[in-house]
């Protein structure tokens, strides 16, 4: 059973080469926007849009992926309510996109439409402000990283762990998904937010906001993937590891890990909001589907099978499994879920280290 | 006030003669002679007594060997002074001020008391030298561990233990390859690392061989009087090898105290442990 060639030679090649071929491949997706705005609709390179939206919703996930991996992979969290704060960032953009639709909504109101068909007559409190672009970022960062620092603050200092610690964070999104559904929520109900029409005053779909919104992404990544490395080379990250692997010992070395394991929930939890915050442009909807248990259960398959512990596995696995998807949901639709079970027990079983894990020893921290 | 101070110089001194690198908690008062205090503490799991009305003192540079029966109570006492276990009543002074009953495991260890598992307990995913690294005396904040960068000095501490624990040749190897006996060495040099004024060791020796055993007895013997220790064994002949006064506890007391040979004298301590 000998690896093919090409995966030799990239585990000979070692670290530095990952790095080369990561920063690449991000280069590469940067000409993608180029390709879509640029060239004319019947050149043969041009990129649809549908192509640059799909690649472009790929790319958000796997920032959640990774941040995922941050409090999976390197500390031992296993969060199953991720999607939650992914979702909260997206509303958190939803609203300013709402704002932004102005008097062009079906009922020609300075209110959202879900409003207006509610019978509502003023804007409630929490959306005051939702005009300004800037407090709309502001509310996509805190309202997911306060609300991961109090959960966090109130799980790590009861010692919640393992299994409980999952039950609980699939209970949040669960529980957040719920309140979303209400109409009186005031989040637009089970319809969410759709029909965006401009950002920062742009048509939304116009192709240089498409291409500028897909650049903002790949830029994210590829902050994501450079911070997070040097994150997990500092101490800080070996502090997590051993969290993950020998909690006790490090509190008996004197490390206190509650403060250890929630700066890293709140950091993965604000990576999410801002995937999120981006997903949405791109998408043109968020509901409270996107809080459901099962998408959370997703994000741990993907970085299960791209590889946990790793840092480029998680962004493969996101890669992998969603562009399977968008094939197989075309191709065969009724067939998806039993193909999604099927890779992740195959995944389990022949590959426990992931899809990175082909590509050499458990110990290279790409 | 002046006289406190003096003294704990003088404690500090006796700390730094030992190789010591960092000075020594000023606030610690030994005066007394005595490191750790535990006075009638009482721990009750669902109606069993654990620990019941435990009274002993350890000295300060003391080696004790505390022996007994499986269930006598050690590892909960253990558990007790290192903050993982509240009593339900007695107290636990480290020196003659501070309760260590109001503080949590992580301060403890800072306060510096040092705790070997039973079963060795190191980080398997990383080198020897980083298990080391980690373990080493400082600020344990995050924001330090963000910007932390390996000083000379720490470089220069860790050569010195990883020859200490005798893994100097094993210095890259990730510590789940070790051999069993190398972990357990390698865990007291994380103790070490951490410059504890005393040593809580849970079965050292367990499940090493017997060249292993007698390395791991030299090793405490060379750190006899530098560091204060405490160390719960089951192997009588490593026990001797070490062992200057010896405690025996049982049903969550001390039955009997004083030298090896003193405690397997004693009828009780034939009774209910040594038995035959």
């Amino acid at each position: 059973m000998s690896q093919p060639y090409t995966l030799r030679l990239a585990a000979a090649a070692g670290p530095r080469a990952a790095t080369f071929a990561t920063a690449l491949v991000l280069g590469l997706l940067l000409l993608l926007p180029l390709a879509h705005w640029a060239l004319p609709a019947g050149h043969a390179l041009h990129v649809s849009a549908y192509t640059l939206t799909l690649v472009g919703k790929i790319l958000c996930y796997a920032v959640v992926a990774l941040a995922m991996d941050l409090v999976w992979g390197y500390t031992g969290l296993l969060s199953l309510g991720h999607g939650l704060f992914f979702a909260l960032g997206g509303y958190g953009m939803g609203m300013y996109l709402m704002r932004q639709i102005g008097r062009d909504g079906n009922y020609q109101s300075e209110l959202p439409d879900f409003m207006v068909f509610l019978d509502w007559h003023s804007l409630p409190w929490f959306w005051q402000g939702t005009e300004h672009f800037a407090w709309a970022m502001l509310l996509v960062v805190l309202v997911p990283g306060l609300l991961a620092l109090v959960f966090g603050w109130l799980a790590f200092r009861s010692r919640i762990k393992g299994v409980y610690f999952s039950i609980m964070t699939q209970a949040l999104t669960f529980a957040a998904m719920l309140l979303f559904f209400r109409n009186e929520t005031g989040f637009g109900g089970n319809n969410g937010f759709t029909d965006f029409k401009r950002i920062l005053g742009y048509g939304i779909a116009e192709p240089a906001t498409r291409a500028l919104l897909f650049t903002a992404t790949v830029l994210l990544l590829g902050a994501a993937l450079w911070g997070g490395q040097r994150l997990v080379r500092s101490k800080f990250g070996r502090i997590l590891t051993a969290i993950r692997d020998a909690e006790s010992r490090l509190m008996f070395c004197g490390y206190n890990p509650l403060y250890y394991k929630l700066t890293i929930w709140v950091v993965s939890a604000v990576l999410c909001a801002l995937a999120g915050a981006l997903y949405v442009p791109q998408v043109g909807i968020i509901n409270p589907g996107e809080m459901s248990p099962a998408n959370s259960i997703e994000i741990a398959i993907w970085v299960a099978l791209g590889g946990r512990g790793t840092l480029i596995g998680p962004v493969l696995g996101a890669g992998l499994v969603n562009g399977a998807k968008s094939w197989f949901t075309v191709a065969f639709p009724e067939y998806w879920l039993f193909f999604l079970g099927f890779l992740f027990i195959a995944a389990t079983l022949a590959l426990p280290n992931g899809v990175l894990g082909l590509f050499g020893k458990k110990g290279d921290r790409a | 006030m002046n006289a406190n101070t003096a003294e704990a110089r003088q404690a500090s001194q006796r700390g730094t003669a030992g190789g010591l690198s960092r000075p020594l908690e000023d606030t610690l008062d030994t005066r007394h002679g005595a490191i750790l205090y535990l006075d009638d503490v009482t721990v009750s799991f669902d109606g069993f007594r654990a620990l019941n009305k435990l009274t002993l003192d350890i000295g300060v540079g003391e080696l004790r060997c505390v022996i007994g029966p499986n269930g006598a109570g050690k590892t909960t006492m253990m558990d007790v002074i290192t903050g993982k276990t509240r009593p339900d009543s007695g107290s636990v002074f480290f020196g003659q001020t501070i309760d260590l009953t109001r503080h949590a495991e992580p301060e403890i260890a800072q306060l510096g008391i040092g705790r070997k598992f039973q079963k060795p307990t190191v980080f398997e995913a990383m080198s020897v030298q980083e298990n080391l690294e980690l373990a080493l005396a400082g600020d344990k904040s995050v924001r330090a561990s963000l910007m932390a960068r390996l000083t000379g000095a720490a470089r220069t501490r860790i050569d010195e233990l990883l020859v200490t624990i005798r893994l100097a040749d094993l210095r890259q190897r990730p510590a789940g390859l070790l051999s069993h006996g190398q972990k357990q060495w390698l865990e007291i040099g994380m103790l070490l690392a951490q410059e504890p004024r005393l040593l809580l060791l849970d079965e050292p020796v367990a499940g090493m061989t017997d060249a292993e055993t007698e390395k791991t007895a030299e090793l405490l013997c060379s750190l006899r009087g530098r560091h204060s220790m405490m160390v719960v064994e089951h192997d009588m002949d490593f026990v001797g090898q070490i062992a200057q006064k010896v405690t025996v506890l049982a049903e969550g007391r001390v039955l009997a105290e004083g030298s090896l040979a003193q405690v397997q004298a004693d009828e009780r301590v034939i009774e209910v442990y040594l038995g035959r």
